[in-house]
C-alpha cells in the first residue's frame, strides 16, 4: 500500500499537474483535490501548488486561504499532516497563518525565472528527510512576488528553532530576508518552499531531478508510520 | 435617445451616416446600401465598418495570400488550413498540433504592457477554439534602437505584460526573438504565438448549425474595451449620455483566461459544443457574423442579454467591444444545463444570447427592436478585396548595388582586429543575451519543456508515456527582407525550419506574420507581393504548407516603414524528445565540423551593421534543397545519436554559434580556419543552409559515411576543449571574457 | 513637513480585474452587499518646502506623466491638513 497525497486545485492554480507527476514519480499516488471540496478523500499528505490562485489579486494566497478546502486543511494541518505550499502554496499557508511571516514583491520587481542552488538547513521535517543537512541542490524557482519577510524576532525564532528549511545560495534570486528559501512550523509537517522541487523530477525537463527528495521523504514517512 | 432599428433605417434612407470616420470609403458604404437594399443602421454600419477593415477583411493583402492555397504543397499532415481560427496538423499517435503566430503590434506601443499581454491573451484563445489545450508560447518581438530612451519605455512594459499574463495562465514561454533596430521606432512588433494539442476527434470549429441551438456567450462580461473608433458613432446617433470618453486600450484579465481554459477544456471533453469561436477583434461582430457566415442556418441575438460591466453601452458598441476573455459557443438546447454547470464550476459567467434560425441572415434585436438584418456572409466573409498598386521601388538597384565588398566595408586584417569585430559583435543588443527578457517568463510549467531559449527551437513533449513532441521556431530578419523581400521571406523560412530540425525535429508546417508598412504606398506593396510570393514557393519547395498567420499592415511612422518583416514559424514533430539535440558543447573532446558551404555572403549581415552601421548588396543565396538535405542530416544525426549537439548558423555566422554553444555548454574550443578561407568571411559570413555540430569521436565514421553518401558537404573544423574559444593562427579568446561581453548588455541598457 | 496624497484608480470604463476578484470573494466570507470593489494605489508625498499652487502644479505633473498611467488610469491630488 502506497501513500495518497493530494494536489489542491484554486482557481489559478499552474503547477498542479506538475505536482501531481511529482508524487507519481516519487512513488505515491496522486490525488486531485477541488478547492470547493471540504473533503480531503483519504488523503495522507497534501501539496498546495505554484500558480496565481485568483491572479494574485489582492494579495497572493489570500482569497484561496478562504476557500472551503483550506478549512479542513488547517484543521489537519494542526493534527500533523504533512502539508508542502510551494511558491503560491507558500503564500496560502502564509495567509493562513500556518506559517509566519509573509511573501512580498520580489526587490527586483520582475518576475524571475531560473535554475536556483539552495542548501536544506533541516533535513528533519516530514517533507526534507531524504536530505541531509548541509546539502545543495539546485532547482527551478520562479516568481514575482517570492521575498520572505518577517519581524526580526520572528526571523530570529525561525532561526533559534532551526525552523529555517532552505536558504538561497550564490544568488538571493528575490530580496528574501536571511536568504530565505523556505521554513517549516514548530512541528515540522507544514514546509512552505519558494522554489520548485516539483520541476526538478525528471532529468529530461527540470535541470535535473534533485527536488525529488521533498516527495519521496513524505512518502517514507506515510509509509513507515 | 433614440434608436436606429431597421425599420427606422427604412423609414429615413437620407440620414447622414459617419461612414468616413468609421474608415469606410465611400464605394464600400455604397455597397453596403446596395447589399441591404437600405441604408444600414448604425449597428450595421458599425458591424461592417469593422469587419471590412485592414485588419478583419485582409482586403489589401488577400490577393497575395491565395498563393499559400495555390502553391500549397501536398501535406498528409494538415488535417484543417488556413481559414479557421488556426491550423490543424496531424503529429501521429492520433494526436493532432495547432499553431498560430499573430500581431499585436499597435496596442502594444500605445499601452506596452496592457496590449502585450491582450496579444498572448488573444492568440491562446485562438488555440482554444480549435478545440486544443494551449501548451506553450513564444514570442517574436522588435524594437526601436537599443539605446532609444523609448525603448526604455515600450520594451520593459512589453516584457512584462507578455510575462504577466502569460506566467499567470501557466503556459511556459519557449522562444521567440528580441531584435533591435531604429526602423521599428515607432512601431514595435509585438507578434505572438500559441501552440495547443488535442486528439484528433476533438478539433473543433467555428460554425453555427442546426435551427434551434443555442448560442451562447460566456467569459467576462462586456465592457467599453476598445471600442474607441465606434464612439464617433454613438455620438452621432445619441445624446452623449456614457462615459465621456470610451478606451482604445483593453486590459487583460489571465486569471479569467485561465479559468475560461479550464472550462473550455472540460466542456469539449463532455462533448457539449457543435461550433466555438473566441472573440478577439470585432468582438460580437466578428464571432456572430463568422458562425452564422460558416455555418447552415441563420442566427438571431438578443443584444440585451450580454452580461455588461457598463451598463451605458449602446448596442453599437456591445457589438464593438473587444472586452477580452470571452467565447461564443453553439449548444444543442438539451446540453445547455450541463454547460451552464460546468461555467459556474469554474465560476466563469455564461448567457444564452440567442439562437441559431433556419433563415439566412443574422438578425439582432435590443429589446425587442431590430437593428440588425443582414445575410451574415457578407459581413464576414464577402469584405471588398483591393488590387493595390505596386512597383519595384526606385531605390532598390541602388540599395542592392551597395554591397559590403572589401573595398567598401573596412574588413579585421588580423587576429587582433577578428577579436575586437567578434567581441563588438557578440555585446551587440541584437547578438548579446536575452536572458534579461527570457528569465521574466516562466519556461517550466507544464513540466514538459524540453528545449526552450536560447535553444534554436522551443520543444514540448505531449505525450509523457511515449515521449511524442513537437517543436516550433520563429525567425524573420527585416534587413535581409528590405535588400529583397523575395529571398528575405525565403530566408525566414529556411532558418526556422533549420532551427527545427537543428533540434533534431521535422518540420511539417508553418504559421506567418507579415508585418508591413502602409499597403497604399505602391514600395510597400511590392515588398508584400514579393515577400508572399518567395515565402509561398520556398514552402512549396520544402513541403511545409502555410497553415495560418496574420498580417499586419500600417506599420509606419509618416511615409517612413518599418523593413518589411515577415516573421515564420516552424512546426515539427519528433518520435521521442530524449533524442533531441541542444546546442551546448557539453563534452570536451568531442569534434566540431560545420555543415554546408560558406561564401563571402555579409550583405544585411549583423557584421555589417555592428561594424559599420551599413544595410546594403543582397542578402545570402538561398538554396531550398541543400536546406532540406542539410534538415535531413541533422534530423537523422539526432535520432541515431550521432551528434550530441547542433547549433544553426545564421546572424553574425560562424563566430556567434561559437559563442553561443562555448558559453552554453560552459566549454571552449578549438578551431581552425580552413586552408584557403579568408578568416573573416569564415567567422562572419551569414550564408545559409549551415549548421555546427559536436559529434564524439566513436560517431565521426559513421557521421562522414551518412553525409558523403547524401553529398553533404561538411568540415571538420576543430574540437571541443578548455575554456578558450582559440581561432588558431588568429586570435583566443576566454570564455569569461565572452560571457562578460555577452551578458549583462540588455539591462544595462534598460536599467 | 507637508503631504500631500495622490490617488490613482483606473477609469471607471477600464476592467478592474483585482478589484473584481475580491467583489466576488467578499459573499463568500459573508461580507454581503457589495455591489462593486475597484482596486487603486495611494502616494503619500511629502514635502520639503510649503504646498503651494507651484508645488501642487509639479507633482499634478510627477502625477500626469509618472505616478499614473493616463492611457488607463485617473488621479487627484490633494493635501492633507496638518494633524491628521
Amino acid at each position: 500500500m502506497t501513500a495518497r497525497v493530494g494536489v489542491v486545485t484554486f482557481p489559478g492554480s499552474l503547477d498542479d499537474q506538475d505536482a501531481r507527476r511529482a508524487v507519481r514519480l516519487a512513488g505515491a499516488e496522486p490525488v486531485a483535490l477541488w478547492h470547493r471540496d471540504k473533503d480531503l478523500h483519504q488523503v495522507d499528505a497534501v501539496v498546495l501548488p505554484g500558480g496565481f490562485s485568483y491572479g494574485d489579486y489582492l494579495r497572493c494566497g489570500a482569497i484561496s486561504r478562504f476557500s472551503p478546502v483550506m478549512d479542513t486543511i488547517i484543521e489537519q494541518a494542526k493534527l500533523g499532516m504533512p502539508v508542502l505550499g510551494i511558491c503560491n502554496g507558500f503564500q496560502v499557508l502564509c495567509e493562513s497563518h500556518l506559517l509566519p511571516g509573509a511573501l512580498t514583491r520580489n526587490d527586483s520587481l520582475h518576475f524571475i525565472c531560473r535554475d536556483q542552488k539552495l542548501r536544506i538547513e533541516n533535513a528533519g521535517t516530514a517533507w526534507t528527510t531524504d536530505y541531509s543537512a548541509g546539502q545543495e541542490i539546485v532547482v527551478p524557482l520562479k516568481n514575482g512576488e517570492g521575498r520572505f519577510v518577517a519581524d526580526e524576532h520572528v526571523l530570529d525564532e525561525l532561526e533559534a528553532e532551526g525552523r529555517i528549511v532552505a536558504r538561497y545560495l550564490d544568488v538571493n534570486p528575490n530580496g528574501s530576508y536571511r536568504d530565505i528559501a523556505g521554513i517549516t512550523n514548530a512541528a515540522g509537517n507544514v514546509v512552505g518552499l519558494m522554489p520548485h522541487p516539483e520541476h526538478a523530477v525528471e532529468s529530461l525537463t527540470g535541470p535535473n531531478t534533485e527536488g525529488l527528495g521533498f516527495f519521496t521523504s513524505v512518502l517514507k514517512q506515510l509509509v513507515n508510520a | 435617445m433614440s434608436l436606429d432599428t431597421v425599420k427606422n433605417a427604412e423609414q429615413t434612407p437620407d440620414s447622414v451616416q459617419p461612414w468616413a470616420e468609421l474608415g469606410l470609403k465611400e464605394d464600400e458604404y455604397a455597397r453596403i446600401r446596395e447589399i441591404l437594399g437600405r441604408r444600414p443602421t448604425g449597428a450595421e454600419l458599425a458591424m461592417y465598418s469593422v469587419m471590412w477593415s485592414e485588419h478583419c477583411s485582409y482586403k489589401s493583402s488577400k490577393v497575395h495570400l491565395k498563393q499559400f492555397g495555390e502553391k500549397a504543397p501536398q501535406s498528409d499532415a494538415m488535417l484543417v488550413g488556413i481559414g479557421e481560427n488556426a491550423g490543424v496538423v496531424d503529429v501521429g499517435q492520433g494526436y493532432a498540433v495547432t499553431f498560430k503566430v499573430e500581431s499585436h503590434n499597435h496596442p502594444s506601443y500605445i499601452e506596452p504592457y496592457q496590449g502585450a499581454a491582450t496579444g498572448i491573451g488573444g492568440i491562446v484563445r485562438d488555440i482554444l477554439a480549435m478545440g486544443a489545450r494551449p501548451v506553450a508560447v513564444m514570442d517574436p518581438l522588435r524594437f526601436g534602437a537599443a539605446d532609444h530612451p523609448d525603448t526604455r519605455r515600450v520594451l520593459p512594459g512589453i516584457v512584462a505584460g507578455i510575462g504577466g499574463y502569460g506566467n499567470c495562465l501557466g503556459l511556459p514561454n519557449i522562444g521567440g526573438e528580441v531584435v533591435f533596430d531604429s526602423c521599428y521606432q515607432g512601431n514595435p512588433l509585438v507578434n505572438a504565438l500559441c501552440v495547443g494539442v488535442m486528439k484528433h476527434e476533438d478539433i473543433h470549429l467555428a460554425q453555427a448549425s442546426g435551427a434551434g441551438n443555442k448560442v451562447i456567450l460566456y467569459g467576462a462580461r462586456t465592457g467599453g474595451d476598445g471600442i474607441g473608433g465606434v464612439s464617433v458613432l454613438a455620438s452621432e446617433t445619441f445624446d452623449a449620455t456614457g462615459p465621456a470618453k470610451r478606451p482604445a486600450v483593453q486590459v487583460g484579465d489571465p486569471f479569467q483566461e485561465k479559468l475560461l481554459i479550464e472550462c473550455t477544456l472540460e466542456i469539449f471533453a463532455e462533448k457539449l459544443v457543435l461550433g466555438i469561436q473566441d472573440l478577439g477583434g470585432a468582438g460580437l461582430s466578428c464571432a456572430t457574423s463568422e458562425l452564422a457566415s460558416a455555418g447552415s442556418g441563420g442566427m438571431r441575438v438578443e443584444l440585451d442579454t450580454v452580461p455588461l460591466r457598463d451598463s451605458s453601452l449602446s448596442p453599437e458598441e456591445i457589438l464593438m467591444s473587444e472586452s477580452q476573455e470571452r467565447m461564443c459557443a453553439i449548444v444543442e438546447p438539451g446540453k445547455v444545463d450541463r454547460f451552464l454547470e460546468i461555467c459556474e464550476k469554474w465560476d466563469v459567467i455564461a448567457t444564452v444570447i440567442g439562437e441559431v434560425t433556419d433563415g439566412d441572415r443574422l438578425e439582432i434585436f435590443w429589446h425587442g427592436e431590430q437593428v440588425v438584418d443582414v445575410p451574415p456572409r457578407t459581413v464576414a466573409h464577402d469584405g471588398p478585396v483591393y488590387n493595390r498598386p505596386f512597383a519595384r521601388p526606385a531605390w532598390q538597384d541602388a540599395l542592392q548595388a551597395d554591397a559590403p565588398t572589401a573595398e567598401r566595408l573596412a574588413r579585421p586584417g588580423c587576429g587582433a582586429e577578428l577579436k575586437e569585430a567578434l567581441l563588438k559583435l557578440v555585446s551587440s543588443p541584437n547578438q548579446a543575451s536575452k536572458a534579461w527578457i527570457t528569465s521574466q517568463y516562466d519556461r517550466y510549467v507544464l513540466g514538459n519543456t524540453v528545449l526552450s531559449y536560447p535553444e534554436d527551437s522551443g520543444m514540448i513533449r505531449i505525450d509523457d508515456e511515449t515521449n511524442l513532441g513537437v517543436s516550433v521556431a520563429t525567425d524573420g530578419n527585416g534587413r535581409y527582407a528590405k535588400l529583397d523581400p523575395y529571398t528575405g521571406a525565403q530566408l525566414a523560412l529556411a532558418e526556422a525550419y533549420r532551427n527545427v530540425a537543428a533540434g533534431g525535429a521535422r518540420p511539417l508546417a508553418i504559421s506567418d506574420c507579415l508585418n508591413f508598412g502602409s499597403p497604399e504606398d505602391p514600395d510597400v506593396m511590392w515588398q508584400f507581393a514579393e515577400a508572399t510570393r518567395g515565402l509561398a514557393d520556398a514552402c512549396l519547395a520544402l513541403g511545409t504548407p502555410v497553415t495560418g498567420g496574420n498580417v499586419s499592415l500600417y506599420n509606419q511612422t509618416g511615409e517612413v516603414a518599418i523593413h518589411p518583416t515577415p516573421v515564420v514559424a516552424v512546426l515539427g514533430v519528433i518520435d521521442d524528445v530524449t533524442r533531441r539535440t541542444p546546442m551546448a558543447f557539453a563534452e570536451e573532446g568531442q569534434l566540431l565540423y560545420l555543415l554546408g558551404d560558406t561564401a563571402d555572403e555579409l550583405g544585411g549581415s549583423a557584421w555589417s551593421q555592428v561594424a559599420h552601421d551599413h544595410l546594403g548588396g543582397m542578402p545570402p543565396k538561398v538554396d531550398l534543397d541543400r536546406e532540406k538535405l542539410l534538415g535531413e542530416i541533422l534530423i537523422a544525426a539526432s535520432r541515431d545519436g550521432m551528434i550530441d549537439a547542433a547549433h544553426d548558423l545564421s546572424d553574425g555566422g560562424l563566430a556567434q554559434a561559437l559563442v553561443e554553444s562555448c558559453l552554453k555548454g560552459g566549454n571552449g574550443a578549438r578551431i581552425v580556419v580552413p586552408e584557403g578561407m579568408d578568416p573573416f568571411v569564415y567567422l562572419f559570413s551569414e550564408s545559409a543552409g549551415r549548421a555546427v555540430v559536436a559529434i564524439p569521436r566513436s560517431e565521426e565514421l559513421r557521421f562522414n559515411d551518412m553525409c558523403g553518401a547524401r553529398g553533404l558537404p561538411v568540415t571538420r573544423i576543430g574540437v571541443v576543449d578548455g575554456d578558450v574559444l582559440d581561432v588558431q593562427g588568429q586570435f583566443s579568446v576566454s570564455l569569461a571574457e565572452l560571457t562578460e561581453a555577452h551578458t549583462g548588455v540588455i539591462e544595462a541598457l534598460l536599467a | 513637513m507637508a503631504r500631500v496624497v495622490v490617488d490613482v484608480m483606473l477609469k471607471p470604463e477600464i476592467l478592474d480585474p483585482q478589484g473584481q476578484a475580491v467583489q466576488r470573494a467578499l459573499p463568500r466570507l459573508g461580507f454581503t452587499g457589495v455591489a462593486d470593489v475597484r482596486q487603486g494605489k495611494r502616494f503619500e508625498l511629502e514635502l520639503e518646502g510649503p504646498v503651494d499652487d507651484a508645488a501642487l502644479a509639479r507633482i499634478r505633473e510627477a502625477a500626469e506623466t509618472f505616478l499614473a498611467n493616463t492611457v488607463i488610469e485617473d488621479f487627484t491630488v490633494r493635501v492633507e491638513e496638518e494633524g491628521k
